[in-house]
């Protein structure tokens, strides 16, 4: 067990490693960091300046080195753009979009597994049926569409729910939430839909594939012959089973909720590291893009090894056999 | 005679396809007493297990119960409720399956699974029911039970696997047991002791069993009576001791010239020509005449004589009358 | 060759096309779509980003009412330049699909020499090219499009972007796609390279490439196809996603999802237009691709057989 999980940390910190490698290679490769950070008018001596004090004159590893250590100190570097450090920056914004996911994934777990172990026990119902083909729809349509029909339809004919922004927000010490007001609350409901709406669907159809799956195990059908009742089999024997594959795909899929925030933020207005991405991207300002790579990498690394050491705690059978299991 | 646990009369099955109905189970008649072990015979396909899914209430829809009736404990329960089929399943009727691998849960431990059994169909308390589960596992010989409640089934060996089943299917103390082919997925070392458990615990408990297998060897070991079947149909009932040394039926003639336990002495096995036709392509008449080789005129176009038509122990117009 | 159209026509596949009526459904939207791409200037009432043909008159105009100012009915109304809207949904949907297709084969390309590569040399190599795989897995496709595309934009010189935007998406999606291609195969070109014809092949002395390229390649192909016509779809939606964000096609070559970002701005001073009907053409086109894919993928599953 513990041989796995060194192993497990071992590979992520490699990936991390890499992506830092990527990182500063676009800080010092894409375009030249010293005439963006210095603009038009510059003498030889503040070129000569910067150079220094950037490091640009120190050899390539030693480079590479000092933006880790720098980086993991959260220094960032500054924005092109704003000429602020991007460690600031990205503290603002991050509230808003943790919020917006936390409340997507939330969503799209509960609603999701609910729906799929309806459609997976009632299989031939009119329900099951209508669900099933409204979730192929889900699958299909990009993110961005469900936004703006989602504004079409609530924000612009209805005019029940605001189409950008985030409403009021209270802040609590460095944190600004948008929990605490009814116009942020407000503000969450159709960003957190179109977010979570393709996950949900995902989740659904996984956990109905799953079930139906379980159900049909001969482990199921001795529970049955034992005389257990519906609920019994289906929620002590089936669920428990169909979640643990389940697990595993949805901490994933939860991970990349942070990265699809970027469209759904631009879509919304949302203030948050994804739409600064966006803009980021087009301006050119490297520092930011560099570091919202860092970030988003750090935390998919994580996620995908708190899932899997999860899995391992949860299914007995894996740890018979110590860490031999390929993820 | 005191009144048999189960009885079956006349049971169809029928499975409504696109193309036709299908019947895996046409005309079957069989009691089994208390105490008694009841072997099923019959190739793979025969109807066999079908017969015993029915009994219990388990059938796959859309197999469905289209004919005759089955009564245990002189109740009807073919034709009951699914709810109310639902608590005669454990408690009167235990069922094995094949294989205990996939047969247990894998990820609750096995104490769990025979206590919440336990507690669905007898009015004890938790604790009670653990004490009982912690009885039936050393009933069924697992060395150590008291440390093996929260053991999970991937850390029990087959054998000692198909012992919790059978704890599991015993645990409510039913009246009647179906075991569907319990010892296939085992070991050879281990089946002999599986069946001696069975045959152990059936007899101290009184408990009717219904032993299906296509395994002759295990018939012999622990049946008292055998039903042998072909292509859904009954084609022979009686003793063991009948059956295996004087066949009637020719069906089971030449079954018995093909298995080794019963063919001593003989040099070669003789097989049956042909194959158990596909219920879809059922002969007319007797289901066995295209391989019988005492085949008449009357076996193709009579609609397969029934055991009783026949006033004897086997299906078949040739069959002596036995008593 | 009739009789070939025949047994062809009785085949399991198209048996269950013409019983699948979602996919039929599919495959003619499709067909419409794409005809309409392939054939727009000659059913495009003008060129809409010529600006020589543009009167700024008819800026506005609602969908099949005379314009105001000039009298011209235009079916589906016009933008803010004047701008004919069946027209920039036509020429749009050609930008879309060229990016699609293009963006696919080059992943296809890429992927299929990187995957025979690591099978059939294997080593460091393909360890190698293995990794840097499994890294990219690790984060979404559209993640890795958005960063390539920002990447190759701080690379074009300024006043070149919007001209070669086009190309650098092509780039972007393709880069983000290879893998999957890669991993196939790998894994197909592993299985053929221990069998006797390729023995034989390198009996007699062929080169390495000329074995992949000859040999190994055309068994592989098989599940590269499916994979491919998956990937189509999915790459109609992240570059529809790209250029919505503003990331991708430019306002000056347009694809659907510039043009739904534009729309977007119009939207709440009313003129609908501009954005309903560029976002439901890239639902149909999107829904319709997807069904047939799904459709697909059932179809080619030996499981299900």
């Amino acid at each position: 067990m513990l041989a796995y999980v060194i192993r497990r940390v071992f590979q992520s910190v490699v990936v991390l490693l890499v992506v830092g490698l990527v990182a500063f290679s676009m800080f010092r490769f894409v375009g030249d960091p010293i005439e963006n950070m210095l603009g038009q008018e510059r003498t030889g001596a503040d070129i000569q300046r910067l150079r220094t004090q950037l490091g640009l004159d120190r050899p390539f590893p030693v480079q590479y080195y000092r933006f880790l250590a720098n980086a993991v100190q959260g220094d960032f570097g500054v924005s092109y753009r704003q000429g602020r450090p991007v460690a600031s920056i990205i503290a603002e914004r991050l509230p808003a979009t943790l919020e917006l996911a936390a409340v997507s994934g939330v969503m799209a777990i509960v609603v999701g597994v609910a729906l799929g172990v309806f459609t997976a026990i009632r299989r031939d119902g009119m329900a099951a049926h209508t669900i099933m083909t409204l979730s192929l729809i889900g699958v299909s349509l990009p993110t961005f569409l469900i936004g703006i029909l989602l504004i079409y339809l609530f924000s612009v004919e209805l005019n029940w729910l605001p189409s950008f922004g985030r409403g009021d927000v209270v802040q609590i010490g460095w944190w600004r939430t948008g929990f605490l007001t009814e116009s942020g609350l407000k503000a969450l409901i159709l960003p957190s839909i179109t977010l979570g709406l393709y996950q949900m669907t995902l989740i659904m159809r996984l956990v109905r594939s799953e079930m139906l799956e379980v159900l049909r195990q001969d482990y199921i059908r001795f529970a049955r012959a034992r005389g257990l009742s519906d609920r019994v089999v289906h929620f002590r024997h089936a669920l428990k089973n169909t979640l643990v594959p389940v697990i595993t795909i949805t901490g994933l899929q939860l991970g990349s909720i942070i990265a699809f925030a970027i469209i759904t933020e631009t879509v919304f207005q949302w203030p948050g590291v994804g739409l600064l991405f966006i803009n980021a991207i087009q301006f050119v300002d490297i520092p930011v893009m560099a570091s919202y790579l860092m970030l988003i990498s750090v935390m998919f690394v994580g996620i995908n090894l708190i899932v899997d050491l999860l899995y391992f705690a949860i299914d007995p059978r894996l740890r018979a056999e110590r860490g031999t299991a390929e993820a | 005679m005191a009144e048999p646990v189960l009885s079956v009369r006349d049971l169809r099955v029928e499975i409504p396809t696109r193309h036709a109905v299908l019947c895996p189970v046409d005309g079957v008649t069989l009691d089994i007493a208390a105490s008694q072990i009841l072997g099923v015979v019959g190739e793979s396909g025969a109807g066999k297990s079908m017969t015993g899914n029915a009994a219990i209430g388990l059938l796959d829809p859309p197999a469905r119960i289209a004919g005759g009736e089955i009564v245990l404990n002189g109740k009807r329960i073919d034709n009951l409720s699914r709810e109310r089929m639902r608590r005669i399943r454990g408690k009167e009727i235990g069922m094995v399956f094949q294989d205990p691998l996939t047969s247990l849960n894998p990820l609750l431990p096995i104490g769990e699974q025979l206590t919440e059994t336990i507690l669905e169909h007898l009015p004890l308390s938790r604790r009670e029911a653990e004490q009982r589960a912690l009885n039936a596992l050393e009933e069924v010989g697992i060395p150590g039970a008291a440390d093996r409640l929260d053991s999970y089934p991937h850390q029990f060996s087959g054998g000692m696997r198909q012992r919790v089943v059978i704890a599991l299917a015993l645990c409510a103390e039913p009246s009647l047991v179906i075991a569907d082919e319990p010892t296939t997925a085992l070991d050879v070392s281990v089946q002999a002791q599986i069946i001696a458990l069975l045959k152990r615990l059936c007899r101290e408990r009184g408990t009717a069993v219904m032993l299906i297998t296509h395994d002759m060897g295990v018939i012999a070991e622990a049946a008292d009576r055998v039903a042998v079947m072909y292509a859904g149909r009954l084609a022979e009932l009686g003793t063991v001791r009948e059956v295996l040394t004087a066949p009637s039926h020719p069906y089971t003639v030449g079954l018995m010239a093909s298995t080794p336990l019963a063919a001593k002495g003989r040099k070669r096995l003789i097989q049956i020509p042909g194959s158990m036709p596909r219920l879809d392509k059922l002969p007319s008449g007797c289901a066995f005449h295209p391989r019988c080789p005492k085949v008449a005129d009357r076996c193709r176009t009579d609609p397969g004589p029934t055991r009783e038509a026949c006033g004897g122990r086997a299906a078949c117009w040739f069959a002596e009358q036995a008593a | 060759m009739t009789a070939a159209i025949a047994r062809a026509w009785q085949s399991d596949f198209v048996w269950s096309f013409r019983h699948s009526p979602l996919a039929v459904v599919s495959f003619f939207v499709v067909l419409v779509l794409i005809s309409g791409a392939v054939f727009a200037p000659l059913i495009a009432s003008h060129d809409p980003f010529d600006p020589a043909t543009l009167n700024l008159m008819n800026g506005f105009s609602e969908p099949m009412k005379p314009n105001a100012f000039t009298g011209e009915v235009f079916w589906l109304g016009t933008d803010d330049q004047g701008r004919d809207v069946y027209s920039t949904i036509l020429y749009g949907m050609r930008i879309s699909l060229f990016v699609g297709l293009s963006a696919v084969l080059f992943a296809m390309v890429l992927g299929v020499t990187l995957g025979l590569v690591a099978g059939y040399v294997g080593g460091w190599t393909g360890t190698v090219i293995m990794r840097i795989a499994d890294v990219q897995l690790t984060f979404p496709a559209i993640l890795v499009a958005m960063l390539i595309f920002g990447i190759a934009k701080g690379f074009t010189p300024v006043h070149l972007r919007d001209q070669m935007a086009i190309w650098v998406l092509i780039l972007a999606i393709g880069l983000s796609d290879w893998v999957q291609f890669a991993r196939v195969v790998r894994g197909a070109t592993l299985v053929e390279k221990n069998k006797e014809y390729v023995q034989a092949a390198r009996l007699a002395g062929r080169s390495a490439g000329g074995i992949m390229l000859r040999h190994i390649l055309p068994n592989v192909m098989s599940p590269v196809l499916v994979i491919a016509t998956i990937s189509l779809a999915l790459a109609i939606i992240v570059e529809a996603t790209l250029s919505f964000l503003g990331v991708g096609a430019p306002p000056t070559q347009p694809s659907l999802g510039t043009l739904i970002r534009i729309g977007q701005g119009f939207l709440f001073s009313g003129e609908w237009w501009i954005l309903l009907f560029p976002a439901a053409t890239l639902l149909a086109l999107a829904l319709s691709v997807n069904l047939l894919g799904d459709w697909l993928r059932d179809v080619l599953n030996p499981r299900l057989r």
